[in-house]
């Protein structure tokens, strides 16, 4: 899905951090960054403020300049090069339309600075406004469109002179939950149609699992983890991922042996087994991770096919959230947890106070 | 709500008249046709108009003035934007001591600034010619411009900046594109503003025009030390007009800001 | 598709670039504020600065001429006057202008036209509002008219060229400084503050006085602070509509230079810059006040 197309190969920029640092008096923003960005894929820098991805993102355009490491685009690096040459576009984050221009000089705008003379320059914009379903825009100023009207625009500004790297700076989050939801879909559509790499900046985790190829999680000015969505969800390699995508549940244990790739922990009592890439010794103090959604009522009519875990625990609170239940566990040993399941008249709720088991997959539960 | 509970709107409206009673009070007498400053005049005319427009020891003084005020404005108004182009990106001391300079004429005393002025000006001989005047007036208006300009460049987003550099356009190209266009009013209202300051202005006038170089406010002073002339009245009102319609112009600009 | 031309691409990054091309650039900002700084320095800064000096070098250097301010009986009683004026006009102007401001912020559709009668006078010029109080003061003018007709006076009495006639005119003069930056402090105070102090059972008044009041103290303070350092500096009004004997500061300082005594008017000049710096440096102090400051001076 949106790796640039086979076909495509070539009409992204392939990106390339290599210990990037960035240092402001004693702090470092950007603490040792190294990336490998793919021609034409989708990637999301995701962490929460102060993360260093918005700077991260700033070094790559150009208009911040890393006091160490290096950036290289398709090869060539581009520290010592001043923003106006590195020919990339970028989407702010409050859209930074000019207001003293109309739509279509803004689009123009870039071309006109490349010496495009005034017919073709026409048609790129006409057709850049087609591509962002804004046909006929053109005469109107900046002040005279909705947010999401103007998000498009500035999109289309940042394409229309055929750059082979999109960089975007939390630009949808000034909008509305639903606008968001919309426009999402079309970046997603935009990425398929126009092949390029795209490197997205949010700090919201939804987010970025809907539209990307692959998310690098930051904390603290480094990477946390790189991949897919679904490797930051399945396998989060670390308790800040595990925490910041999705909610999560964590379980204190001591190991007790290893099996493959399956470490025995003793937990509360019970014996439960998890995915584990690495080799912890016996005796070690760890803590293991879980999805709420991931965990089942053990009496509740299902078959599990694949090896499970189970606790007792007693249920503390019970939410009907809508599309889902809720419910707080506590085990034995104090731990609390999250279990959340699909609300359904057939599926009976559970009373506060009600002892239960829990159950749920081996392979869902991940050593952090 | 609370406030008008609290100050009824009675008391507003008297102090409001107070204010603008005053500036009605001129504009009426200037069309009176007695000779002293009664209130309410007996009778009305364009006397004192007529008298006013006849009399080249008024419109001499006006002419004066007027040009004066038009040279201010094109140097206060070239060197103030440069220099409110250049302070926002001056490293902190300088910054804060250009910008004490350049706005100190607004704290100064007008006396000791006029003073000071007269002081150096008559070492040179430069008393009661029209340039030490424009010399002198665009340093009191420089303040305004740069003022404006800096509240101008303030408001722009600076993203726009950084997005003119992402899509091609070259810092100076940044510069013509994008920031000149948007601190426009702000230097039309700055320049509005150095018009009438230097028209309007009397203190440093008092001492530095001499006989070559009396302006209309100079002439008014004399007037009104030596006799009562209703002249006055006709000419302050005139100058009002003027005031008002420049002013006006500079707040509806300030408003229709697009930045 | 075809490919848009890149902007030109320049032939070496700009990191290798001779050292000195590259320097170019970090030096505009000064090369665009030097001509204003060098201009102003001239024609403005050193002539002022050399006229103050002669309080200090003149015949030679000397703290004398301000030790003489001490013993100064002229200097003293117009100190006082200045000082007296300076603080009646801006009691005044605070009495009157708080109540406006209220007016101004809480006005809906009357605010633009509050907003033009009190920059209407704002706008033009002293001379000419002067000019104003001299023909409503006069023994003809206005006043005298209409207390002769309500029957409070026989003759016109005078009321123009005595120190009231100086105070009415500089409030009337200085109101809208003093209006403005309440103004924008009352401005800034979040309405639902205001809601919620009524929820909770507060009165008109106590909302004022506990919520209202003490929010708009910074604009207050930067008010009253601008418009007691302009009274201080006063020279046109006090001129022409004062009495001759109640000689304000800046008119001391006037005929000091029309009878060329430069020492004398130097070291009055001296005085009366201080004293203004001095209270503008303590307002710059006082929390908030900076902020009403700038945004009076829009």
């Amino acid at each position: 899905m949106g790796e640039g197309g086979m076909n495509g190969a070539g009409r992204g920029a392939s990106v390339t951090l290599a210990d990037l640092e960035k240092r402001y008096d004693r702090v470092n923003a950007v603490d040792g960054v190294s990336l490998d960005i793919h021609s034409g894929e989708f990637l999301t820098l995701l962490g929460p403020s102060g993360s260093g991805k918005t700077s991260t993102l700033m070094m790559i355009a150009g208009f911040e300049t890393p006091t160490a490491g290096d950036i290289a685009i398709d090869g060539t690096s581009v520290v010592a090069m001043p923003p106006y040459r590195r020919n990339i576009g970028m989407v702010f984050q409050n859209y930074a339309l000019f207001p003293h221009l109309t739509v279509d000089e803004n689009i123009g705008f870039p071309l006109k600075q490349r010496g495009v003379p005034k017919a073709e320059r026409a048609r790129l914009v006409a057709e850049a406004l087609e591509l962002v379903h804004l046909p006929g825009y053109g005469a109107r100023y900046p002040r005279q469109l909705s947010g999401g009207q103007q998000q498009r625009v500035a999109v289309a500004r940042a394409v229309v002179f055929k750059p082979r790297l999109l960089l975007m700076d939390e630009p949808l989050g000034a909008l509305d939950k639903q606008l968001r939801e919309n426009l999402q879909l079309e970046m997603r559509r935009l990425h398929a149609d126009l092949g390029i790499t795209f490197i997205y900046v949010t700090h919201d985790q939804e987010e970025a699992l809907t539209m990307s190829d692959r998310i690098a999680v930051m904390n603290d000015g480094k990477v946390a983890q790189v991949g897919s969505p679904e490797d930051l969800y399945d396998r989060p390699s670390d308790r800040f991922v595990a925490g910041f995508i999705g909610e999560s549940n964590f379980l204190p244990a001591i190991v007790r042996g290893i099996e493959d790739d399956v470490v025995v922990t003793e937990c509360d009592g019970a014996l439960i087994r998890a995915m584990c890439p690495g080799r912890p010794a016996s005796g070690d103090r760890v803590t293991l991770t879980t999805r709420p959604e991931r965990l089942r009522f053990a009496d509740s009519a299902w078959n599990a096919t694949t090896p499970q875990n189970r606790l007792s625990v007693t249920v503390t609170e019970a939410v009907f959230a809508g599309e889902r239940c809720r419910y707080m566990l506590q085990a034995a040993d104090g731990t609390s947890m999250v279990l959340k399941e699909p609300s359904s008249a057939a599926i009976r709720r559970r009373a506060i106070g009600e002892r239960a088991e829990i159950s749920w997959s081996v392979a869902d539960t991940i050593l952090v | 709500m609370i406030l008008a509970r609290l100050v009824p709107a009675g008391v507003v409206g008297l102090i409001l008249f107070f204010l603008a009673f005053p500036i009605v009070v001129v504009t009426v007498v200037s069309f009176s046709e007695a000779t002293y400053l009664t209130f309410p005049p007996p009778a009305f005319g364009f006397r004192w108009y007529e008298a006013y427009f006849s009399n080249p020891d008024w419109l001499n003084p006006t002419w004066v003035s007027l040009w004066v005020a038009a040279a201010v404005v094109v140097l206060a108004t070239s060197l103030g934007t440069l220099a409110a182009l250049g302070i926002a990106r001056l490293p902190k001391a300088l910054r804060i001591f250009a910008t004490g300079l350049i706005l100190s004429p607004l704290i100064v005393p007008g006396i000791v600034v006029a003073i000071g002025i007269y002081y150096a000006y008559s070492h040179y001989g430069l008393v009661g010619t029209p340039i030490a005047m424009v010399l002198a007036h665009t340093c009191l208006a420089v303040p305004f411009v740069v003022t404006s300009v800096t509240a101008s460049l303030s408001g722009i987003d600076p993203r726009l900046e950084q997005a003119s550099l992402s899509l091609g356009a070259t810092p100076g190209a940044t510069f013509w594109q994008v920031t000149l266009p948007l601190i426009r009013p702000g230097v039309l209202v700055g320049a509005l503003f150095a018009f009438i300051t230097s028209f309007d202005e009397l203190i440093v006038a008092l001492f530095i025009s001499g006989t070559g170089a009396v302006t209309l406010p100079r002439r008014m002073w004399d007037d009104l030390r030596f006799q009562i002339d209703p002249t006055i009245a006709a000419v302050s009102t005139l100058t009002i007009v003027l005031t008002v319609v420049l002013m006006g112009a500079a707040h509806l600009l300030r408003k229709r800001s697009p930045a | 598709m075809s490919e848009i031309a890149q902007p030109p691409p320049i032939a070496v990054p700009l990191g290798s670039v001779r050292p000195l091309l590259r320097n170019w650039r970090r030096h505009v900002p000064m090369l665009l504020v030097a001509p204003l700084l060098i201009y102003m320095l001239v024609l403005y800064a050193l002539p002022v600065l050399a006229m103050l000096l002669r309080s200090v070098n003149d015949p030679t250097w000397t703290l004398s001429h301000y030790t003489a301010l001490f013993e100064d009986v002229v200097f003293a009683k117009t100190f006082w006057i200045t000082l007296n004026t300076s603080v009646t006009v801006t009691l005044g102007c605070l009495v009157l202008g708080y109540p406006v401001a209220m007016g101004l912020v809480r006005a809906k559709t009357m605010a633009p036209l509050i907003l033009v009668v009190i920059l209407l006078p704002f706008w033009t010029s002293v001379l000419v509002r002067s000019y104003a109080w001299m023909v409503l003061l006069g023994r003809h003018g206005l006043v005298n008219e209409a207390l002769i007709a309500l029957g409070m006076i026989d003759r016109p009495i005078r009321i123009l060229n005595t120190p009231l006639a100086t105070q009415i005119a500089m409030i009337h003069i200085l109101l809208p400084y003093m209006i403005l930056p309440i103004a924008n402090a009352l401005r800034q105070i979040d309405p639902s503050l205001i809601r919620a102090a009524s929820g909770l059972g507060a009165t008109p008044f106590m909302t004022f006085r506990q919520v209202i009041l003490p929010l708009s103290m910074s604009g207050v303070a930067a008010g009253t602070l601008l418009t007691f350092v302009l009274a201080l500096g006063f020279y046109i009004t006090p001129a022409m509509v004062g009495g001759p004997r109640d000689i304000t500061l800046s008119m001391l300082i006037a005929q000091e230079v029309e009878q060329l005594n430069w020492a004398y008017a130097a070291t009055l000049s001296a005085v009366l810059l201080a004293t203004a710096l001095a209270i503008l440096a303590v307002a710059r102090r006082l929390p908030g006040v900076g902020n009403a400051f700038r945004m009076s001076m829009r």
